[in-house]
């Protein structure tokens, strides 16, 4: 398992000639069979655990309540696929509220974050600017030191926060750890277009939307990302602060409903009706699904920036 | 956290030197722009602070004002006589948080949860990222990547109600072994296995993660070192014990030390999740007794604390200091094996 070598798991016998694989260097021995074997036994086995579970709950969802009874749970082979699930859940109701609340507070949350810390991180980027040094240890002494659950609480409440959307978003709109990320990159890039900018006679504010920006994209788009994902899964300050169901995000739908098992108001087995032909079970995988979705989705797309954006950031500092 | 620090801790100066050069200013042997007085930076400056603004305002808010708020641990805060003038308390706070068992319980379960997950989770990371690293084609492993990458993305009530379907009562394993006649074992509701369980539901959401920092810190080893090594005679085994672990150490260091300062933070969201079903004796760490006995009325155990903001506050300080002492403690330690850690000396 040298960090070089390998090719993916080639399961042939022993015996079978073998081609050096294309990428590995000259000098390096090719691996063996059973290194190899187990290698790709090792890998298969982890991208299963991660891909399993997440491909039974959407095809349950997408089951119809007779395959769903007849698995005993989930589904993992595919017999029988209906859209009742996500019909029922989309006729309006509980879950169909908490849709909306999720995408107006990620929409509108990671709007915020992303404006205000590109603002900042380019306010602190620039070599020299008037008391950069006590507005950085400014941001940086919150990443090690906070008032805890108790005093924010109680300053969100005093805020006159509670119970509404605001709550879900600006108590964590500005994460210190990706201004701080951002604000490398821009030191680290275009020192000299910016120079340039600046001798054509550029506001900072031109400087930034025009030159910085563009140049930034790829750190750019994993920020909305990690701000996106954050929002999204809003559980905690829902919990804390939203006591009526009607403006709880999906996670608290999925905590509510599905985790504990609580019965979804107007869904119930005595309720109306869609339960003759939907089950329980498969309703709340829905759930689960339209949650899971949107990162399988998305994530794909901004993944390959997502070492660039880590690690200008964290290593080279 | 990451080392993001370590430029900050730099000298200013220095640092700045080694990324633009020396400035007009100085090549042309005028005074430094330093010296400029106060108010003609302030001038051109300004639209810089300017964009400082609103996310200074949102820490003012929601970070410093939480700060000055933490004075509640020497009152018995009541909400409707504000901080003014509610009673002063004294250190009575303090004194009955250290005579409460339940406090010591937290205490305990934070520590015994941090421990175990040091010792199963942490090293999974850096031995995934050495067989990813083995793979030589491109396409298979951005595809790995992508896939164990996935998890992070999902929240803890997402993560934990999949463990649900597969392990818990009426999940996928339990079926099964019901349906081979093997009685049922429900691992989501048993506190003897639980801090077992959440370390599982952390590797399994966080452990693809971790693998980014380490295939970039084995990316950056030279790799002639390894050509070098092999025309000298050295297997794989023996390449990858001189070249790869200490081409790793730093950033490993780097991780312990992070893990280190975080040890009192053992997944809140999870603990809270899942206090219900283990229940509060294994399942109570220190994040969650602030929440649970400062706000979320005590249920459970000693009901008598209910919506002791105070109460509640004073544990969430406790907890606040000794993870500051461990975050610098773990960087003084970093130090002495010669690394950077969090920030340089």
């Amino acid at each position: 398992m040298s960090t070089v070598t390998g090719t993916v798991p080639a399961r042939r016998p022993a015996s079978a000639p073998r081609r050096r694989a294309k990428g590995r260097p000259i000098w390096e021995e090719v691996p063996t069979w059973y290194g190899q074997f187990g290698k790709g036994t090792v890998l298969t086995v982890v991208l299963a655990l991660v891909l399993v579970p997440v491909y039974a709950v959407i095809l349950t969802s997408f089951s119809s309540k007779a395959s769903v009874t007849a698995a005993g749970g989930l589904v993992l082979i595919p017999h029988g696929l209906s859209l009742q699930n996500y019909q029922l859940i989309f006729s309006g109701g509980t879950v169909t509220q908490a849709l909306w609340v999720s995408f107006i507070v990620t929409v509108a949350g990671t709007a915020i974050s992303m404006v205000v810390s590109v603002l900042c991180a380019y306010g602190l980027s620039r070599p020299r600017s008037f008391a950069q040094r006590p507005l950085l240890m400014t941001l940086i002494i919150t990443m090690f030191f906070n008032g805890g659950i108790i005093p924010t609480f109680l300053v969100v409440n005093d805020f006159k926060l509670y119970g509404s959307l605001w709550a879900m978003i600006l108590p964590n709109a500005v994460s210190v750890f990706n201004i701080l990320i951002i604000r490398s990159f821009f030191t680290n890039t275009a020192a000299e277009l910016i120079e340039a900018a600046r001798l054509d006679g550029a506001s900072e504010w031109k400087v930034l939307w025009s030159v910085v920006i563009p140049t930034s994209r790829p750190v750019l788009a994993v920020m909305t990302m990690f701000y996106a994902v954050g929002y999204w899964g809003t559980f905690f300050n829902a919990l804390l602060y939203e006591p009526d169901n009607s403006k709880w995000p999906l996670a608290m739908v999925i905590y509510e409903y599905t985790y504990e098992g609580n019965v979804m108001p107007g869904m119930g087995t005595t309720g109306i009706g869609g339960l003759s032909n939907a089950s329980q079970f498969g309703i709340q995988m829905a759930v689960v699904s339209l949650s899971l979705v949107p990162i399988v989705v998305f994530t794909p797309f901004v993944q390959k920036h997502f070492a660039k954006g880590m690690l200008t950031g964290a290593i080279k500092g | 956290m990451a080392a993001i620090t370590t430029q900050e801790a730099d000298s200013p100066a220095s640092a700045r030197r080694r990324r633009f050069g020396p400035s007009r200013k100085q090549a042309a042997g005028g005074p430094r722009p330093a010296n400029k007085s106060l108010r003609i930076r302030l001038r051109r400056d300004k639209s810089l602070l300017l964009m400082t603004v609103p996310a200074l305002l949102l820490l003012l808010a929601f970070n410093y004002l939480p700060m000055a708020g933490i004075v509640i641990v020497f009152e018995h805060y009541d909400i409707y006589q504000g901080l003014i003038h509610s009673q002063f308390a004294g250190l009575q706070n303090f004194t009955e948080l250290f005579q409460s068992s339940a406090f010591w319980q937290a205490f305990e379960n934070t520590l015994v949860i941090s421990f175990v997950q040091l010792i199963l989770y942490f090293p999974i990371p850096i031995m995934l990222a050495l067989l990813v690293n083995t793979v030589l084609s491109p396409k298979i492993r951005s595809f790995i990547q992508a896939v164990v990458y996935l998890p992070h993305f999902f929240s803890y009530v997402l993560v934990i109600t999949l463990f649900q379907e597969f392990l818990g009562g009426a999940g996928a394993l339990n079926v099964f072994l019901n349906r081979h006649g093997i009685s049922s074992w429900n691992i989501m509701t048993d506190p003897g296995t639980f801090k077992y369980l959440v370390t599982a539901q952390a590797v399994w959401k966080e452990a693809g993660w971790g693998l980014i920092v380490f295939l970039a810190a084995l990316a950056a080893i030279d790799q002639s070192l390894y050509e070098a090594a092999a025309v000298d005679g050295a297997g794989r085994w023996r390449r990858m014990r001189h070249i790869t672990l200490p081409g790793l150490r730093g950033i490993v260091v780097l991780m312990l030390v992070l893990r280190l300062g975080n040890a009192l933070s053992v997944g809140f969201e999870q603990m809270l999740i899942q206090r219900q079903a283990v229940g509060a004796q294994s399942a109570d760490v220190l994040d969650t007794f602030a929440y649970i006995y400062g706000i979320g009325g005590g249920f459970g155990q000693q009901a008598s604390f209910g919506a002791d903001y105070s109460f509640g506050a004073a544990a969430g300080l406790f907890k606040a200091v000794l993870s500051l002492v461990l975050v610098l403690g773990a960087n003084k330690l970093a130090h002495a094996f010669g690394e950077d850690g969090l920030y340089r000396k």
